[in-house]
């Protein structure tokens, strides 16, 4: 019972503050590996989420869905640098 | 009890999540918001992963949220790294109050762009962020 009025009232709360705070750097960052950062935090973020609703909704089988979020979103950051190392040379 | 705990161990790891977003938003520099959403994000997933396999009670359930958080440990300052590099590379201007900069003279001048010059990134908007640099009191 405390468990459920903790994650509906703090938690949860806590977590999309920390969406829209990145959301917020992701639109206005000034340069282009801001907004990476940005995202890469959002995706974060959003596995946190994920771990959240396994909880509330007593369903493991999230736990792979956050663990493969995880490994995509590492996978989305490596990509975002390789592509920018390679337009640095471009003229 | 062990709702009690695991209601705690969320809260410090939304909290550790929301002190990650602060700082994305609030530091003045590409590095210096890297650091903090990087260390403070991956504290806050591994304790809140750490509340879900507390929560299940099963053997199955707790590998596997070990394993993602040993994996978010091992992935999230590899990405980090990598990033901070190429936005070094590619001449993003760090804070005016960096004390130390142990990469200057490092790499040759000609495969570090000065981020006053023309940017080769068109999302990069040298003008707007010079003028804002220049313009914030010493």
């Amino acid at each position: 019972m405390i468990l459920q009025a903790t994650i509906n009232y703090i938690v949860f709360p806590l977590l999309s503050l920390t969406l829209v705070l990145g959301f917020i750097r992701l639109l206005l960052g000034p340069t282009l590996p801001d907004r990476i950062i940005a995202f890469e935090l959002i995706s974060i973020t959003a596995a946190g989420i994920i771990v959240v609703s396994a909880i509330t909704t007593d369903q493991a089988v999230l736990l792979d869905v956050a663990s493969a979020w995880a490994i995509i979103s590492f996978l989305s950051v490596i990509a975002f640098s390789y592509y920018i190392e390679k337009w640095r040379g471009r003229p | 009890m062990s709702e009690l705990l695991i209601s705690i161990l969320l809260v410090i790891g939304s909290f550790f999540m929301l002190v990650a977003g602060l700082g994305m938003l609030r530091m003045p520099d590409l590095f210096l918001r890297m650091s903090c959403s990087t260390k403070a994000a991956t504290i806050g997933v591994g304790t809140l992963m750490f509340a879900l396999a507390l929560y299940f009670e099963d053997l199955g359930v707790a590998t596997r949220a070990l394993a993602t958080i040993c994996f978010i440990f091992l992935t999230v300052p590899v990405g980090a790294h990598r990033i901070g590099r190429i936005a070094y590379l590619v001449g993003v201007r760090l804070w005016e109050g960096t004390i130390t900069d142990e990469l200057k003279g490092v790499y040759p001048a000609d495969a570090c762009m000065p981020f006053g010059q023309e940017c080769l990134i068109p999302d990069m908007d040298a003008q707007e962020v010079s003028t804002d640099i220049e313009e914030s009191p010493k």
